[in-house]
C-alpha cells in the first residue's frame, strides 16, 4: 500500500529499516536473553539523527511529527519491539516538554534529546495507580523556590538508563486529578533512585524499573506548565504517544508476518512447501490484511495529530487498541504457522508474541482505550456532532 | 589530507547472470549497490578525515545511474563526488578501467591516499586498485586491515596475509586496497542523507580527463573473455578407515596410482 509519504519520511523509513535489518536483527535474540539495555543501538540511532526527527528544528531536531516518529517505531519494532521501545519511550518522556514545556525548558532539554545524548522517560504509573491514574500517591510539596518529591513510580520504561524524567505528582491531594502536576527531574539529582530491574514476559531488552523519590528537591523552574495541569499534560501526552505504541505493535505484527511467510516458503511437509497449502495461505492473507488495516488507521491518526487537530483522544485510542489487538492475534498465528518450531526459543517467532502482549496493556489497557472511545462517542452525540 | 576513494556499483545479488552471447554480466532488472568491499574503503576514508582532517573525494567510473552510489557515499561522509561516465568506456576490462580512473585521479590532482575495496563482488578480479597505482606510478599496499598511523608523509599499515599480517610502511601518496576486517561501516545519518540528496555530482567524460581514446573501453581492453563457465563441483574425498598401518599402506598405493 502506498501511503504517499513525503521525501523526508521515505528517507527516515528507509534509514530506520536499514538499522533494524543490519544492526538490530542480528542481536535481538541476545538482548532478549540477557535482558540488557542495548546501548549499542542507542548509539547507532543517535549517530543517524533519528532521535531528533519529531523535535522542532529550533531545538536541534528535524521538525517532523508523530507520523515520522511512528515510521521509526514501526521499522525498529520489526526487528525487536523491546529495543525499539528505548526510542519510543524517549518520545513519551519528551512529549510533556514538547507540548507544555516553557521556552527555557525546551531550550534546556530538547537539544540533548534530539541528538540522542540523553534518553527520556515518563513516570506516571504507581503500584496503586494504573488505569486509575487519579489515585497517584507521589507528592510534590512546594518549598520556597523548590518542590520536594516523595513517592515511588512503578514499571517505568527507560528507568535508570534515561537522564530526563517527566513525572506526574500530586501538588494538592484534596483536588484529586486536578491536584496533579508535571515535573522534570534529572538523573543525578539528590533523592532520585531506581529500584530493581523487573523481569518481564516480553520487551526484555527494555529497562523497566521503579523510580523512587525520597525528599527529591527540584527547582521550581522544573514544573511543567502550572500546578494542577499534571493530568491534562499526561492525557495530551498519551494522545500524542499512543500512535507510537500502535506503530510499535504494527512493527511487531509485520515482523512476525515476514518471518511466517519466509518460513512457510521453506518448510516442506508432504513433499511441498507449506506455503502451497490453502490453510496456511488463508492465515497469512488474514494476518497481512489485518496488519495493513491497522497501518492505515495508525498513519491516518498520526497525520491527524500532526495536523494540529484539537481533539485526537478517540482516534489515538482506536489506533492503539486496534493495532495492538492485531499484533497479538497475528503473532499467535505466526507461531501456529511455525508449528512446533515456533514454540522453541531457538526460533525468533515466539519472542514476537511475548513482545506484542505489552502493547495491549501499557499506555492505557485496551479496555481503557475502549472507555475513551465510547466516552467520546457519547460526548459527540450530546453535542450533536 | 586529501583522500580519494574509488568505488564501483555492482548488482545486488550473489547470483550473477552471464549473457551467453557477450559473456558479460546481465545488469538489467537487478538492483545496484555499492560494491560491499568499497563500503569499507569509504568508511576508512571518512575515518582518516576524522583522524587527520582533510577531505574525501569519491570517484566511480560507470553509467549515469552510478550517481546513486556516489550520493550514498556522500551520505556516509564523503565531501565530493565525481562520476566518470562516457559511452566510450563501455566494455572496459580491468586495464582500461584502471587507466580511466587513474586519468580522472590525475585531473583531481593533489592527493595523499587512495582507497579501494580489495575486489568487486561481481568481477572478483582485485586488479583495478593495483592497476590504478601502476598507472599513477605510486606505491600500493593491498589487503590492508588497519591503517595504524600516517605521519611525516608516511603511512604505517597492516596488510593481511593468510597466516597473519605484515606491518608495512609506505611513502605517500600511496594506494591501499582494504579488506572487511579494517572497520565496520557506519549507517548514514539523516543529515548526511539530506546533504546527499542535494549534493552536486561532478561529471567527467573521456575528453574531460584527457584520456587516450585508444586506451578506452572495449578497444582499449587487452582482455578477451573467451568462455565463461561454471566449474564442475569437486567430488568429495574418499575416507580410508581401519588400522593406521593398513590405511597408510593403502594410501601409498593410491598415491602411486594417481602418479604424484
Amino acid at each position: 500500500m502506498d501511503y504517499l509519504l513525503n521525501e523526508q519520511q521515505i528517507m527516515i523509513r528507509d534509514l530506520a529499516r536499514k538499522i533494524a535489518r543490519e544492526k538490530i536483527k542480528p542481536i535481538a535474540a541476545k538482548y532478549d536473553e540477557t535482558e540488557e539495555f542495548a546501548w549499542e543501538i542507542v548509539k547507532v540511532l543517535s549517530d543517524s539523527d533519528l532521535f531528533g526527527i519529531y523535535i522542532p528544528e529550533a531545538y536541534g531536531g528535524f521538525g517532523g511529527g508523530v507520523m515520522d516518529m511512528c515510521l521509526v517505531a514501526e521499522e525498529l519494532s520489526k526487528a525487536c519491539g523491546g529495543i525499539a521501545l528505548g526510542f519510543a519511550a524517549t518520545a513519551l518522556g519528551t512529549f510533556p516538554i514538547l507540548l507544555y514545556g516553557s521556552e527555557e525548558q525546551k531550550k534546556k532539554y530538547l537539544p540533548d534529546i534530539a541528538k540522542g545524548k540523553k534518553l527520556a522517560s515518563f513516570c506516571i504509573t504507581e503500584a496503586e495507580a494504573g488505569s486509575d491514574a487519579g489515585s497517584i500517591k507521589t507528592t510534590a510539596k512546594k518549598d520556597g523556590d523548590h518542590y520536594i518529591l516523595n513517592g515511588t513510580k512503578q514499571w517505568i520504561t527507560n528507568a535508570g538508563e534515561a537522564e530526563i524524567y517527566t513525572v506526574i505528582a500530586m501538588t494538592d491531594k484534596t483536588k484529586g486529578a486536578r491536584g496533579a502536576s508535571a515535573f522534570i527531574v534529572e538523573k543525578g539529582m539528590k533523592g532520585i533512585d531506581f529500584g530493581k530491574k523487573e523481569k518481564k514476559l516480553g520487551i526484555r531488552a527494555s529497562a523497566t524499573r521503579e523510580v523512587i523519590f525520597t525528599d527529591c528537591r527540584i527547582p521550581k523552574a522544573n514544573l511543567i506548565s502550572k500546578e494542577g495541569m499534571g493530568f491534562i499534560v499526561a492525557m495530551k501526552t498519551f494522545d500524542n504517544s499512543r500512535p507510537g505504541v500502535a506503530a510499535q505493535a504494527l512493527g511487531i505484527a509485520q515482523g512476525a508476518i515476514d518471518h511466517a511467510v519466509e518460513y512457510a516458503r521453506k518448510r516442506v511437509q508432504f513433499g511441498q512447501p507449506i506455503s502451497s497449502f490453502q490453510a496456511i495461505q488463508h492465515m497469512l492473507a488474514d494476518m497481512a490484511t489485518q496488519t495493513e488495516a491497522a497501518r492505515a488507521l495508525v498513519y491516518a491518526t498520526a497525520r491527524m495529530v500532526d495536523s494540529g487537530a484539537k481533539s485526537v483522544a478517540k482516534e489515538s485510542a482506536m489506533a492503539k487498541m486496534f493495532a495492538s489487538d492485531v499484533a497479538m492475534k497475528v503473532t499467535v498465528d505466526a507461531i501456529q504457522i511455525f508449528g512446533g518450531y515456533g514454540y522453541m526459543r531457538d526460533y525468533p517467532i515466539e519472542k514476537y508474541m511475548r513482545d506484542a502482549k505489552i502493547t495491549q496493556i501499557y499506555e492505557g489497557t485496551n479496555q481503557v482505550q475502549r472507555n475513551v472511545i465510547a466516552l467520546n462517542l457519547i460526548k459527540e452525540s450530546i453535542k450533536g456532532e | 589530507m586529501n583522500i580519494i576513494v574509488c568505488i564501483k556499483q555492482v548488482p545486488n545479488t550473489t547470483d550473477v547472470k552471464i549473457d551467453p552471447v557477450t559473456n558479460t554480466l546481465i545488469r538489467d532488472g537487478v538492483e545496484s549497490v555499492i560494491n560491499p568491499f568499497d563500503c569499507y574503503a569509504i568508511e576508512e576514508g571518512v575515518r582518516l578525515k576524522e583522524r587527520f582532517g582533510g577531505k574525501v573525494t569519491v570517484v566511480t567510473m560507470g553509467p549515469p545511474q552510478a550517481e546513486n552510489a556516489l550520493k550514498e557515499a556522500v551520505s556516509l561522509g564523503c565531501d565530493e563526488a565525481i562520476l566518470v561516465s562516457d559511452r566510450k568506456f563501455a566494455g572496459s576490462d580491468t586495464w582500461a578501467t584502471s587507466y580511466t580512473l587513474s586519468s580522472a585521479i590525475k585531473k583531481i590532482g593533489l592527493f595523499d591516499v587512495i582507497l579501494c575495496g580489495k575486489q568487486a563482488s561481481d568481477g572478483d578480479t582485485a586488479q583495478v586498485g593495483p592497476g590504478i597505482s601502476t598507472h599513477l606510478d605510486i606505491p600500493q599496499v593491498t589487503y590492508v586491515k588497519k591503517i595504524e598511523d600516517i605521519s611525516g608523509n608516511k603511512a604505517k599499515v597492516e596488510r593481511m596475509t593468510e597466516e597473519g599480517y605484515d606491518v608495512v610502511e609506505a611513502p605517500l601518496p600511496c594506494l591501499f586496497t582494504v579488506v572487511k576486517e579494517i572497520n565496520t561501516p557506519r549507517i548514514p545519518s539523516l543529515k548526511g542523507m539530506m546533504k546527499a540528496k542535494s549534493a552536486k555530482i561532478v561529471k567527467w567524460t573521456a575528453e574531460d580527463i584527457k584520456a587516450e581514446p585508444k586506451s578506452l573501453g572495449l578497444d582499449g581492453s587487452p582482455t578477451r573473455v573467451v568462455k565463461i563457465f561454471t566449474p564442475t563441483p569437486r567430488k568429495g574425498g574418499e575416507m580410508l578407515k581401519g588400522d593406521t598401518s593398513d590405511v597408510a599402506k593403502e594410501l601409498v598405493e593410491l598415491l602411486k596410482d594417481i602418479v604424484i
